[in-house]
Parts: C-alpha cells; structure tokens; sequence
C-alpha cells in the first residue's frame, strides 16, 4: 500500500478523488464584485424572502448544494455522507441543510477554514473507500455574522481599516471517489497557531501565522517548492492579512508572487469593506466560482488551496482571551484531458 | 445666532474627545463604552460645578452629548437633597432625566416594532 | 523524572526565559514538549496526593503553565509589532474632522429646537427635556429607516455621543433581536447598552447626591 502520510501533517491521496461539481450562491454585495458573473445564483437581498439572516444563510447554503447536485445530476439521496459547517453558534445552518438533505452527516467547525476541513475530510473518507460520492457545504452571512461576533447591524459604530467584510454566501462541493474533475491529491492538516492577537477586528493579522505555518510545512512534507503550484491561495486573510504573509513568507526566503487571497479577490476596493472579504463563505464561493473555473479551463495546473480560520467566540472576545487559529490546505489539480 | 455656532462648535469638539479616544487609544473602545464613559464623566464634572459653564456658553452643544444627561442627573440628585434630604439623593437624578429615559424606552419599542433591520 | 529534577529544569528554563529571544523552532518545539511532559506528570502526581503535598504540587504545576505561556511571548511581540508596523493607518484626521461636523450639527439642531421650545413659552428646563425628547426620537426613526448605521460608519463618535446615539443604540439592539421575542428580544435587548448607560449615571448620580448631602448636612433634614 503506498504511503498515505507523508511528513508531519500531509496526507496523500493516491486515488485521487476528484470535486466533480460545486456551486456557489450569494448575496448582492458579493454579485457587484469582481467575479460577481461567476456565482451559480446571485440573491437580490440578503434576507432571500425569509424572516431572519439566519433562515436565510440556511437557504444559501442548501441552494448551494442543491445546484452542485443538479449540475452533476445527482440527488441527495446519492451522497453517502454530508459534511458541513458555519460560523453560527452550534452550527445551526448546517444543522437544517443537514435535515433538509436526509443525508449521513458530521458537522464541522472550523470557521472559515471549513470548506478546506471538509474537503480534506472528504478526501480520507474517499480515499479509505467507505464511500461513492460526499457533498461538502459551508455558509456564512454578514449579517448574522455581525450580530454574534460584534455589534447590531443598525448601530452606528465605526469599522476600523483592519476589519474585514464577512461574505453573504454559501458554497458546496461534490466530491466523488471515481470520476472527472478536479483531482484532490493532498492535504495539510493545520495546528493552532495564536499569536496573543485579541482583537475581533483584526483577524488578518491573527490569521496570518496559522497561514504561514502551513504553507511551510505542507512544502516540507512534500518535498515542494512554492513554484510547483500555479497559486497558492488563502481563504480570507484579508488585504491587511495577505501583505502580512507577504511580509512573513519573504522572511523565510520563499518568493511570493504566487501567493493569493479569496478575501482581497472578492471585492472590490472600492465597495468598502475595509481590508476585504472573510468568512467561512468567502474561501468556499471564491473556490466553487473562481478557482474551479481556473482549473477546468487549465489555467492552473495545480493549486494549494489554504482555508485560514479565526476560532474566537463572542464570548472569548468579551473575555478578552486571545484568537486560536488555523489554517487547512488541500491540493487541487486540474483535470485530466481524457 | 451666536448661540447656535456656539452650540455647532462645543458640540463638535466634544465628539471629538470620543473620536480620538476611539482612534489613539490602544484598548478596544466600543460605543457602549463612549456612551458609558460620557454620562458618568458628565456626572462628575457637574457635581464639581464645572459642566454648568459649558452648558451657559454652548447651550445645546453641552446639553446634547450624552455627558449632559450625565449633567441633568447630577443636578437632579443635588436638587432631590436640597428639597427631601437623603432620600432625594437616591431619586433626585432619576427624576430629573425621566422624560428622557421614558422616550427612550417608548420610541425605541415603537420603532424596533415597526422597522426591520436592514444592513 | 522526579519533582527535584522538575524543580531544576524550572530554574534552569527561567535563566533562559529571561533573556526574551526568539528561540528556533526546534528549540521552542523542543521546550514546548518538555514542559507538556512535566505538566502532565505533576498533574497525573497532584490528582492522588492529599493536603500540604496536593498544595506544593498544585504550586509546581503553576509555575510550569506560567511558564508555557511566558515562552512564546517574545515571539509575539516581534510578531505583533511586524503587524503594527504594516497595519493600514486609520484615518484619523478625516475621522476627526467628520466627528466635529456631524457632531456640531447634530447639536446645532438641539440648539434650534431649543429655541423653538423657549419661544412658545416652555420654561429652561421644559424645554431641555422636550429636545431629549424630541432627539430621541429623531435618533429612533432614523435608526429605524437604515439611515444611522450609515451615518455612524463616517462620523464615528460625532454621532455616537449626541443623545441620538444613545437611542440608535437602544433601537438598533431592540429591532435586530425582534424575532427572538418581545420579551427576551425586543425588551431585553433595549437595554444593551442603556442598561449600563443608565445603571453607571445613576450609581454615580447618587454619589453625588450623598457627598453633597453630608458635606451640608447641617442645613438638611434626613428626609
């Protein structure tokens, strides 16, 4: 049997399990920026014709998979298991897609670095054959988002230039063990990194570490260099976040050019947000619209996808405890021309 | 007409003190926080005589920020001992800034129930 | 291992702490095992002692968190200040002067109602009242419309303070938890931030208020 785990923290999938469909929806904001053409569906609000951001962070998540599964052909009841998460508290989103879909399903939390925790999940799940076809979701909503983690939508507090703009959105993928796609072939299982940053307004600079920690070992295990990959992006570290890894990734000595960010590419400049886009949607629709797209058209050979995640509480931030955080990497490659 | 600059000006500068509280200062100052911190400051700089000046020469400018609800409670608990002794000190102050705190809670009820939130 | 060694590797890592370098890596990953190694064994020790002995270990298992915290300080702050240094400067002269504007003119309109006020015939203190009254609900409506966040998002403190901030913050709570319930959502949360508002003054206003009583208690009644 070939080496499954290779160095510290890297997984190898030598079965290659491919993301045979994804789907991203989300809302208005995010349909003005940059890729705003790109996204499966874009809401005219944010409320989606639901009474609370809440239901509706729900409904974008379950639409999100429901289109991957219609682009593929599929039903719910053709998913083995459902792997899912968000950032609201006890994952209430994934919990009610989870119901709606009447699939087998484990819950995950990793902030915004859930889509990369579940695609790596779904790659050992595959890869130890205990399944055909898994769909992973995550979601994230502004405005539930604001009212758990900082203040009322409608007070009128000042965001600082630190902050960064959670995406309305929601973002699925299919996954199965035998197919064409894009082709999972590693992944990189994060540590807690905490660099005694405490301010929820500032999960850039929190993240960046976690980011950097990573990247470094994923390049180690593998024996790689930064320019075996077309890109190696990262999920939400925001403007600030990004020149910081920059900064850090040029102290180790690694070139930076390929290095990228679902957070500054999400938005405009000038929609501001501050220092760009963040959570758990903003990896999951930049990697179901973008990245996917990029891969198919052979754009990018191989890519080093990096979910960062913030693991505050509302509760940890009044408590002023610092931000535990990490990052999850997974390896994509386009598909292959059969 | 006097009076109405001198309003705009005190005013102005008394946001200001908040503004660079908000920006200067290391710690995580959240609106809670400056509205907090400016009624119990407008509290004590009343009890020491020093806030009924700003309010003779800026007017409004004084009487608006929220330090000047700190200034109506302070004179409120010195009246309420003037005119009842001990027990106006416990509702001198709540009585003063009443009409306020009750507009407060009736239009806040009124609007939360009419309005939704909107981003 | 033995307490005795424990107690010597503390000392001997103190020296080292003390110096505040950035260790390698491996050093620091080295150190980190180390000192998971000795918490777990005083911990596994101080679960089964009893008394004066459960204290010393409790004392020693203490000094090893402090010192797994301790290590990773240097590292960042050096890190903290790279971000300091890169951090996107807030606009504070822009923000500053906004907070003057609208502040000034959210007070300049008090000031015009006031005067409509005293010029139909309200005594002073009326009328202060009637403008809060009025500002309030100015502030309320506002909130209410989706106006106020926008305006707080330029003027900052220049419309937090003026006491239409206090009722965009009664409002903007009260209506986002609405769906929560009129009793756990909108009633409780009217109060986020009122409550300590109006909890703080009036503490303070009463200690006033007694301070002014018995610095003049001979000219008062006790009621």
């Amino acid at each position: 049997m070939a080496q499954k785990k290779m160095g510290k923290q890297t997984l190898q999938f030598s079965s290659a399990p491919v993301i045979t469909s994804a789907a991203a929806v989300v809302g208005p904001k995010e349909g003005q920026g940059p890729l705003g053409d790109k996204y499966d569906m874009v809401c005219d609000d944010t409320y989606l014709g639901e009474k609370t951001w809440e239901n509706a962070e729900q409904k974008m998540m379950q639409y999100s998979m429901e289109l991957a599964l219609e682009k593929r052909g599929l039903l719910p009841a053709d998913l083995d298991f459902y792997l899912a998460g968000d950032l609201l508290n006890q994952i209430i989103s994934a919990n009610y897609t989870a119901r709606f879909l009447n699939a087998p399903f484990l819950g995950l939390y990793g902030a915004c670095s859930t889509m990369a925790e579940g695609l790596c999940l779904a790659g050992i799940l595959l890869e130890g054959g205990f399944g055909e076809r898994i769909g992973v979701s995550v979601s994230s909503h502004h405005d539930t988002a604001e009212r758990q983690f900082r203040y009322p939508t409608e007070l009128g507090a000042q965001r600082p230039m630190t902050a960064q703009w959670t995406v309305t959105g929601g973002g699925s993928c299919v996954l199965e063990r035998i197919g064409t796609g894009v082709k999972l072939t590693h992944a990189t299982i994060g540590k807690i990194k905490d660099m005694g940053v405490s301010n929820s307004n500032d999960l850039g600079s929190a993240m960046a570490p976690a980011a950097l920690d990573t990247i470094k070992t994923h390049l180690e295990d593998l024996g790689r260099k930064v320019d075996d990959y077309d890109l190696i992006i990262t999920g939400d570290l925001g403007i600030f976040g990004h020149t910081l890894l920059k900064e850090l990734m040029q102290k180790e000595g690694y070139p930076v050019e390929r290095l990228s960010d679902c957070g500054v590419l999400i938005y405009d400049p000038n929609q501001d947000t501050h220092s760009g886009g963040s959570g758990c949607g903003c990896s999951a629709v930049v990697l179901a619209a973008h990245l996917m797209e990029k891969l198919h058209k052979g754009e990018y050979q191989r890519i080093f996808f990096v979910g960062t995640g913030a693991l505050l509480s509302p509760i940890s931030v009044f408590q002023g405890e610092t931000i535990p955080c990490i990052a999850h990497g997974v390896v994509l490659e386009a598909p292959s021309n059969e | 007409m006097e009076m109405l600059v001198r309003a705009f000006v005190l005013g102005g500068l008394i946001c200001v003190i908040g503004q660079l509280l908000m920006d200067l200062t290391p710690f995580h100052i959240t609106p809670a926080h400056i509205l907090v911190g400016y009624v119990t400051t407008g509290v004590v700089l009343s009890a020491l005589g020093l806030y009924q000046p700003l309010v003779d020469w800026g007017g409004a400018g004084a009487t608006v920020p929220l330090s000047g609800f700190g200034h109506s409670l302070a004179q409120g608990a010195i009246r309420g001992v003037e005119s009842k002794g001990l027990l106006g000190a416990l509702g001198g102050g709540i009585e003063a800034t009443s009409v306020g705190v009750a507009a407060a809670i009736v239009f806040g009820l009124v609007a939360a129930t009419f309005f939704q939130p909107k981003a | 291992m033995d307490k005795q060694a424990i107690r010597e590797r503390i000392k001997e890592r103190e020296a080292l702490i003390a110096q505040n370098f950035v260790l390698a890596e491996q050093e620091m990953t080295r150190l980190q095992q180390e000192l998971q190694k000795e918490h777990q064994k005083v911990l596994y020790w101080e679960a089964k002692a009893k008394g004066a002995e459960k204290e010393h270990f409790n004392g020693l298992r203490l000094e090893i968190e402090r010192q797994q915290k301790r290590l990773a300080l240097p590292e960042q702050i050096v890190y903290q200040s790279t971000a300091l240094r890169l951090a996107p400067k807030q606009t504070v002269v822009k923000n500053v002067v906004m907070a003057f504007l609208v502040g000034g003119t959210i007070c300049l309109a008090g000031q015009v109602i006031l005067n409509i006020f005293l010029q139909n015939g309200l005594a002073e203190k009326e009328a202060g009242a009637a403008t809060s009254a009025l500002l309030v609900f100015l502030g309320a409506f506002l909130t209410g419309l989706g106006y106020y966040d926008e305006l707080g998002k330029v003027a900052g403190a220049g419309s937090i303070v003026p006491i239409t901030g206090f009722a965009n913050s009664i409002v903007s709570s009260a209506m986002e938890f609405k769906r929560e319930g009129f009793v756990y959502g909108v009633g409780a949360r009217l109060f986020t931030v009122a409550g300590p508002v109006i909890v703080y003054g009036t503490l303070v206003s009463i200690l006033v208020g007694l301070i002014y009583f018995f610095i003049n208690r001979a000219n008062f009644t006790l009621l």
